[in-house]
């Protein structure tokens, strides 16, 4: 198996999830793609870790995945908020901070 | 060797097609169980490379929780269900070419930088106690840091959400 | 000598102080009685500098052999006189940088200096060279191999400083708690006031140069804070902008002088930047020339200096008694600190020894002139002493730049006595006369208010240098040292001199004619102000009086036998372990000089006192003369300097620069193209047409074209949305990436 197998995949899927988080109009979805970017960074960590033969590797991914968690429940509540506030989760109608 | 290689292939079809699909389909739910589908793939592929505690614990929060924490999300901002909203902005052609510049820079420098170095299958295994003790000796300290961090995050969601 | 070792419990008090009122004063401890913590606080402070002045003269009277520099071999010298942990620190960090030169040097210009000692250079007295204390406590923190230490560096200088700044803050503490009774800002002015002392007590116990800038940014940022106290009305937060912006001006110089300081000595350790320079003068001229240029422009914003002394006149806007305690005695003469404590940098920098007029000569003596000018047209009684602040601090200035060291510092000690007895008399007398500064509504109050008025009288009698209160010995000092100079006198140094105190003498004067005699031209009734305020008017006029003993000539004492207590802030304050490696010089004293003083400021009073009380003299000649008038009026709208900072600099400044140069071009561009075209007719007319028109015009034009409308798409990009803001964050790093990949 080539190493640049896993890597490839990993960037394939972090494009795919630039791609949604730039494309998507829904909150929640934009959260999911972010997501999808975490967990190229994660597949990126573990195949380092076992080329390198260290366990660091896996100790990382699995903190990225903690503060993944965390991400989740914080940007969920605040879409949950908007929508209650706005009455809309489309992130197009959100522009209070044009200039 | 051949076996893995097989695997390889097959599972990162199935992510990179549901990674695609995710990002593109009009149905949220659809969308919802197109990353299951991606984080199980990504499961499997972790298991391949034989970080096992890594690959449950994708599959413990991030299909477990986390999963149920954006159904919930989606149920509770009663996103339509079905075809009849636009899920994809305006600026898709842009978005589409500004990920297509990153996948293709990040694709050639890798292509560029590791070229055909073989993955090393013959190093040392790390199973969960190996795991267990890395984090609870040389890793202390971020993991308390990152337990802060969640709860944290936890009072936070709550101070977001809570209904006053 | 446990105090100069554990010097920084001292600055540690007002600090706990600050915490405690600010944090507790209104809830716990109750807004009206928060003055308590203070007091208590500078008390102990007061104390224990008390405390560290005491030891530090059991040092030099009795030095314990490890503080005395002697022809010895360098390791056993260094390493003694730090003490343990800064003996290492030296080891490990200087001794890398400059081992060589440094560890060189040092043995041959300890011996130098001991020589000079010896020979009982210059005033004919020798005192041995005691070293400052320092403690350096740890590495504060390092980056890229250069370590940042944090410690105390005590000497005379530093102990004479904290005497100043302790009596003075605890006397504006007592005073504070009857003038601003009753303020909403209570807790706020009293925590202040703590921090601010905290500030100036770590200022002036700084070990290296990072520490003198942070404490001349804290000391900076409590000014502003407190001339701003009243921030309801709009003069006063301007005031205190205009004070904080032109602060940070200097503090440019500050940061570019400090950073041309570590380039060329690779330390911050200001003992070792000292030592260094005496031991090796005339090493590093320029890069010292530099520096003391940079540095002169931060002293020229913190000490009030021309052309940056604008803001200390309208930081009269604050409270009086912080005026007193921060504009008058302790944080305006910062700068005159760091440059008596940096005094090795500026004496090789502006080669002071060897000439005999320089920049900073220059500039203090012509601040002290233009300072006593201005005063003369002020109506508010608190404008015309910030005048006179800014004048004396210009002597200060002047003093150290004729290479008198102990005078600039001397005068610097009496000077804050006797400049805060008058600003708190000016408050005594506003706030027993409406809280009105203007001099026009004051006159008659001598009556009734005896107490003030004979402070007040003391107090500008050593202002003006009459004999013998202190302001005469400390001045006459200064003319001497500007006579005498290094190895050149400074008589245009001297004639500044000399004509500030003939005016000095006068304008204080009329300061006190229109204030206290005549007839009462207010209304109400005007009273005596609470003991609470007069007992401290009254110490400082005492020390007004006395202050002056601290540094009496020797052919004075000599008549009555004290001979031996003369001398006694040169003895102790001034640090001639570095200054002799210098060569600095003490002239003899003068009775001439002193006589010529004492006579300008009698006759500056006696001037004035015939032009108020006997009417004698020119009077009403600014309504005759019209050169006269137009004097008045220069002096009146103070030398139009404000109008230059404000309405020339500033609006050119404010003016969109692309308007500027548009016009640029069509006037420069366009005008020089005409010429042209007119000398070559025919050629012209088309080259006007096709090139100028065509081409240059429309570059022009387009260059305005394309910078509006990229200002609109620009404006187009800011819309709010997150997800453009993504794009363009992704696309930029996506952009950026390439680059990367194709050049490398």
């Amino acid at each position: 198996m080539l190493l640049n197998q896993f890597l490839i995949l990993g960037a394939v899927l972090f494009a795919v999830g630039v791609y949604g988080v730039l494309a998507r109009k829904n909150g929640v979805m934009v959260l999911m793609s972010i997501e999808l970017m975490l967990n190229a960074v994660n597949i990126n960590l573990v195949v380092f870790g076992v080329q390198h033969g260290v366990v660091s590797g896996q100790v990382f991914a699995l903190f990225v995945i903690a503060v993944a968690a965390a991400e989740v429940g914080v940007g969920l509540a605040i879409v949950l908020l908007l929508y209650r506030n706005r009455t809309s989760i489309d992130v197009e109608d959100f522009d209070l901070m044009r200039g | 060797m051949v076996a893995q290689n097989i695997f390889f292939g097959i599972l990162s079809a199935i992510v990179i097609v549901s990674a695609l699909r995710m990002v593109t389909t009009r149905n949220i739910v659809h969308a919802a169980l197109y990353l299951v589908a991606v984080l199980a793939g990504l499961g499997a592929l972790y298991v391949l490379l034989t970080a096992e505690f890594v690959a449950t614990t994708q599959v413990l929060v991030y299909i477990g929780a986390v999963m149920v924490l954006f159904l919930f999300g989606i149920m509770l901002t009663k996103a339509p269900l079905g075809n009849e909203m636009e899920m994809t902005g305006k600026q898709w052609p842009l978005a589409a070419l500004v990920a297509a510049l990153l996948g293709g820079v990040t694709i050639y420098s890798l292509l560029n930088g590791f070229g055909s170095d073989r993955l090393v299958t013959d190093g040392p295994v790390y199973r969960t106690a190996d795991v267990s003790d890395e984090v609870f000796s040389t890793y202390i300290i971020p993991f308390e840091a990152v337990s802060v961090l969640l709860l944290a995050a936890l009072i936070g969601a709550i101070v977001l959400a809570r209904k006053d | 000598m446990w105090m100069l070792e554990n010097a920084f419990v001292i600055p540690l008090i007002p600090a706990i102080s600050f915490v405690v009122i600010l944090f507790f004063g209104k809830r716990y401890i109750g807004a009206d009685r928060v003055h308590i913590v203070g007091i208590t606080a500078l008390g102990l402070v007061w104390v224990l500098s008390a405390v560290a002045a005491f030891q530090w003269t059991q040092r030099v009277e009795n030095p314990p052999p490890d503080a005395i520099v002697q022809v010895q071999h360098h390791g056993d010298d260094h390493g003694d006189d730090h003490g343990d942990d800064h003996g290492d620190d030296h080891g490990d960090d200087h001794g890398d940088d400059h081992g060589d030169d440094h560890g060189d040097d040092h043995g041959d210009d300890h011996g130098a200096g001991s020589g000079h000692a010896g020979d009982g250079h210059g005033g004919g007295h020798s005192s041995p060279l005691i070293r400052p204390v320092i403690s350096t406590f740890s590495d504060w923190w390092s980056n890229a191999g250069v370590n940042f230490a944090v410690g105390t560096f005590v000497d005379g200088q530093t102990v004479l400083l904290l005497i100043v700044v302790a009596s003075i803050s605890l006397l504006v503490h007592i005073y504070s708690t009857e003038y601003v009774k009753g303020d909403r800002r209570y807790v706020h002015y009293y925590a202040f006031l703590s921090l601010f002392t905290a500030a100036m007590l770590f200022f002036v116990m700084a070990q290296n140069i990072i520490q003198l800038i942070v404490g001349w940014e804290l000391v900076g940022v409590c000014s502003f804070a407190l001339i701003g106290h009243w921030w309801e009305e709009k003069p006063n937060t301007d005031a205190a902008l205009k004070a904080f912006l032109t602060n940070r001006v200097g503090d440019v110089g500050l940061l570019v002088g400090m950073i041309v300081l570590w380039g060329t000595f690779k330390t911050f350790d200001i003992d070792v930047i000292n030592t260094m320079i005496s031991t090796n003068p005339g090493a590093h001229h320029l890069a010292l020339l530099v520096a003391a240029c940079c540095l002169m422009a931060a002293v020229a914003s913190k000490s009030g200096q021309f052309p940056l002394h604008t803001w200390l006149p309208d930081a009269m806007a604050g409270p009086t008694p912080v005026s007193a305690l921060i504009h008058a005695a302790t944080m305006v003469v910062a700068g005159v600190y760091m440059i008596a404590r940096l005094y090795p940098v500026f004496y090789e920098g502006f080669s002071i020894g060897t000439s005999s007029i320089n920049l900073m000569a220059f500039i203090g003596g012509f601040t002290a002139l233009i300072g006593a000018g201005l005063a003369f047209a002020q109506w508010d009684i608190k404008k015309v002493l910030a005048y006179s602040t800014v004048s004396q601090l210009g002597y200060m200035v002047m003093a150290l730049g004729v290479g008198a060291w102990t005078a600039a510092i001397f005068h610097l000690f009496t000077h804050a006595f006797f400049k805060a007895c008058l600003f708190l008399g000016a408050g005594s007398v506003s706030h027993a006369a409406h809280h009105t500064f203007d001099m026009r509504k004051m006159g008659g109050l001598r009556k009734d208010m005896p107490h003030t008025y004979r402070t007040f009288v003391i107090s500008s009698l050593a202002l003006a240098g009459i004999f013998p209160f202190a302001g005469f010995w400390s001045k006459d000092e200064i003319l001497l040292g500007s006579l005498v100079g290094q190895q050149n006198g400074y008589p245009l140094m001297l004639i500044f001199g000399c004509a500030v105190a003939l005016m000095t003498a006068a304008y204080m004067t009329r300061v006190i004619w229109y204030t206290f005699h005549g007839e009462f031209r207010g209304h109400g009734h005007p009273h005596e102000s609470p003991k609470v305020m007069t007992v401290p008017l009254w110490i400082l006029a005492g020390m007004a009086v006395l202050a002056g003993a601290f540094n009496l000539p020797g052919p004075v004492l000599e008549p009555i036998g004290l001979e031996g207590l003369a001398h006694r802030i040169q003895t102790y304050a001034e640090p001639s372990v570095y200054l002799n490696g210098l060569g600095l010089s003490h002239p003899d004293p003068s009775l001439t000089m002193a006589l010529v003083g004492l006579a300008l400021a009698l006759s500056g009073i006696l001037i004035t006192y015939l032009y108020y009380w006997r009417r004698i003299g020119l009077h009403g000649l600014t309504e005759r003369n019209r050169y006269a008038r137009r004097g008045y009026t220069i002096l009146e709208n103070k030398y139009y300097l404000d109008h230059l900072y404000n309405d020339v600099i500033v609006e050119t400044v404010k003016r969109p620069v692309a308007k500027w140069a548009n016009r640029f071009n069509q006037n420069v561009i366009d005008r020089t193209v005409n010429t042209a075209g007119e000398t070559a007719r025919d050629v012209g007319r088309w080259v006007y047409k096709w090139i100028d028109q065509g081409a240059i015009d429309g570059s022009v034009n387009a260059a305005a074209r394309g910078a509006d409308s990229s200002g609109e798409g620009l404006r187009s990009i800011q819309s709010g949305k997150v997800q453009n803001y993504g794009q363009l964050l992704f696309g930029a790093a996506a952009v950026l990436a390439i680059v990367f990949v194709i050049v490398v």
